[in-house]
């Protein structure tokens, strides 16, 4: 009995946790293909229910009146043709009586004019004298509001908000970034491996201690070596090749690390056996080291897209904030400057920035977790 | 658009036929010099001995330009002005010291510091543990692990929507506040109140970090040896024993480990900060003050002198892991 109920204290936590961790990942995606309207005045939670909502509109004016059996009208329809669905339950001509009349009363207005208003939304103004209002009488209305599901704030954030133009940034910075390391670590870890050489040791040691350089301290000086360099060659200094260059800089010690605790984990026999037979290093490496080490460099490329692509640091500094080049976490970060309290827009925006990790983490979380494993030295 | 599309793919493919024809290429040339006909054994020592570096010679030269350098270079721009023209001495850290700004960074910092690393081990440990125990452990796990894959700028949006505040009579839409009302308190602006706003902007890092924790924890655990823990359980130990007692101390190198890499990722982090507050209300970090510094002060003499604090809190982690490398290096 006591082991039954530690057991179900176990899932309780754990379930507790579980929706804690995952709430607010829930609460992004459910409010972005929420109708933006909605979004602003209910929580995500209640994007299921019908919302009761007060809102306001004008009747239509003096000009639109006709005369029937001798009384002057004025009728059309509050929602302007466009209900959505909408049904109005009560309501009034001023703030402290709109909650006072059901829909299909009739009510009669200050000046013995009497006005109905129906659940769709259509409305009925009659008098005996003719009207001569220019603006329309105000009509405040509580309408039940049914929930609304859209894909328009997507449609916005991507043609409007320069989504789409960023997305497109982001893949041409991770691509080359994510590439261009691996052979070159590769050719390191190999030789850090398995080849003899003075100087073996520190290196090792020297790539283990830049693991955990912080960024911070490469920025300053490459930034200034850009402003310098760059134009020399007739190119702006804040490009893609630099951003790309600085990536592979940053990303190779883990690189190295990596590949070179695999390489050296591969049987010893394999390789001795291939040097009796007279192959050179190069064709152990080429023939049967790289592909041997497939999983190895799997991981690693997971690791790299991932951290490049949730890069915002080096791309701020390297790319800079203009239109043309700004990434994903750059756009984000502007639409939170901007549009802080368009939550329609900050949280369709952020789902597709996190979309393609979340793809890419979910299909290969096997090889994420590997690389985990072997490189946990690394702060990142 | 398509420039770009086609100049990103010209990059790939010429840079990987860079390193191909280099890495061919100087492996040629070095046969073709050294090797073959003209091989003698002096010779065959000097082509092994210069091998190597033609295997390592294009990482060195990133990793120097890259890392090594802006170390040296860094150090010594904290020694100059904002433009790194002219030399003021230990100026900057004068100012460093009076700053108020710099102050409440290294306090702040120092918060982040005890709270975020030993939180998310914490979680992480406690979760891999349970997980592991029920059939559904595996899905729990993945969901917690989701975090990990998104930025900090993205997660920063996903939880200032967490913490949204409306005011007046509007209904919350920030869960949080919609919790602390249907509880009967008063809605709050979470990210405005001093000291704790920090704890408010850690969770969120915490969140992300706890399922880097849990799955190498995990790994660890289930590298206890069974017997262990059945000789446990046979004496009469209970899971809350055996957990302090067995586990803890089995894995404790590993829990090392996780909190030595998340102490220096919270070093480093800024975007959480720079999307959530831009350090104002008192929430201010080292690696965000360096980065406003850089960015909108442009002052490279400042700035540098901050991320050297920062490499010198990096710095004792550094030198245990060169360490341990080293002893493994020894034994292999």
């Amino acid at each position: 009995m006591r082991m039954d109920l530690s057991r179900f204290f176990t899932h309780l936590i754990l379930l507790l946790l579980v929706v804690v961790w995952t709430l607010p990942t829930l609460g992004l995606l459910v409010s972005s293909v929420r109708d933006k309207d909605q979004l602003s005045v209910s929580g995500w939670w209640s994007a299921l229910t019908t919302t009761e909502r007060t809102d306001q509109a004008r009747t239509g004016t003096a000009d639109i009146q006709v005369q029937e059996n001798g009384q002057y009208v004025i009728s059309g329809d509050l929602f302007d043709g466009d209900a959505a669905g909408r049904e109005i339950q009560f309501f009034g001509v001023t703030n402290n009586t709109y909650n006072d009349n059901k829909a299909g009363d009739t009510i009669t207005l200050k000046n013995g004019t009497a006005l109905t208003v129906n659940a769709d939304g259509s409305y009925r103004w009659v008098s005996d004298e003719p009207f001569e209002t220019s603006r329309g009488q105000r009509v405040l209305y509580i309408a039940a509001t049914p929930p609304r599901f859209t894909l328009e704030n997507y449609e916005e954030v991507l043609e409007s908000e320069g989504i789409g133009r960023s997305f497109i940034n982001s893949f041409t910075v991770t691509i080359p970034a994510t590439i261009i390391p691996i052979l070159i670590a590769a050719f390191a870890a190999y030789a850090l491996a398995w080849m003899q050489f003075p100087g073996r040791g520190i290196l090792v040691a020297l790539v283990v201690g830049l693991l955990v350089v912080p960024l911070q301290m490469s920025l300053i000086p490459i930034l200034r070596l850009y402003n310098g360099v760059m134009p020399l060659f007739g190119a702006e200094s804040k490009s893609y090749l630099g951003i790309w260059l600085a990536h592979t800089g940053f990303g190779l010690p883990l690189a190295i690390y990596l590949l070179r605790n695999y390489m050296a984990s591969l049987p010893k026999e394999i390789m001795e056996s291939a040097r009796m037979d007279g192959a050179s290093h190069f064709n152990i490496f080429t023939t049967m080291v790289l592909p041997l080490s497939f999983p190895a460099l799997a991981s690693f490329a997971i690791f790299q897209f991932l951290w490049v692509w949730n890069d915002l640091l080096v791309a701020t500094v390297f790319l800079g904030n203009n239109d043309r080049q700004l990434v994903l976490t750059g756009r984000l970060r502007e639409l939170i400057g901007s549009r802080g309290d368009n939550w329609e827009i900050l949280t369709s925006g952020a789902f597709i920035s996190i979309i393609v990790p979340l793809i890419v983490f979910f299909a290969l979380q096997r090889y994420f977790v590997r690389g985990l494993l072997a490189g946990s030295v690394k702060g990142g | 658009m398509i420039a770009q599309i086609l100049s990103a793919t010209q990059t790939v493919i010429l840079g990987v036929a860079a390193c191909v024809i280099y890495f061919w290429g100087a492996n040629w040339v070095l046969d073709r010099l050294l090797g073959g006909e003209n091989a003698t054994p002096n010779r065959e020592n000097r082509r092994a001995a210069i091998r190597p570096w033609v295997f390592l010679f294009p990482a060195l030269f990133f990793l120097s330009l890259y890392l090594i350098y802006p170390v040296f270079e860094t150090f010594r721009l904290s020694f100059y002005n904002a433009s790194g023209a002219e030399f003021v001495g230990i100026s900057n850290f004068v100012w460093a010291l009076g700053d108020p700004n710099f102050q409440q960074s290294v306090f702040n910092n120092l918060l982040w510091l005890i709270v975020v690393p030993s939180c998310a081990t914490a979680f992480g440990l406690v979760i891999a543990v349970m997980a592991d125990k029920l059939w559904w452990g595996n899905i729990a796990k993945s969901l917690i692990f989701l975090p990990m894959a998104i930025s900090f700028i993205g997660a920063s949006v996903i939880w200032k929507f967490v913490y949204d505040y409306r005011s007046g009579d509007s209904e919350q839409i920030g869960i949080l506040n919609a919790i602390v009302q249907g509880l009967g308190f008063e809605p709050q602006v979470w990210i405005q109140i001093p000291f704790w706003n920090n704890f408010f902007l850690m969770a969120i890092l915490i969140w992300i970090q706890t399922g880097f924790a849990m799955v190498i924890l995990s790994a660890a655990l289930r590298g206890i040896p069974e017997e262990t823990l059945e000789a446990a359980r046979i004496d009469g130990a209970n899971d809350v024993q055996i957990f302090f007692n067995i586990m803890i101390p089995q894995i404790f190198p590993t829990i090392l480990v996780v909190w030595t890499t998340i102490t220096i990722l919270v070093l480093k982090v800024f975007d959480i900060v720079l999307a959530m507050t831009n350090g104002q209300w008192d929430t201010q970090v080292l690696a965000n003050l360096m980065f406003d510094w850089m960015v909108r002060g442009v002052d490279f003499g400042r700035s540098s002198t901050i991320a050297l604090v920062i490499m010198i809190a990096v710095l004792p982690i550094m030198i245990w892991n060169i360490r341990q490398a080293s002893k493994e290096e020894g034994t292999r």
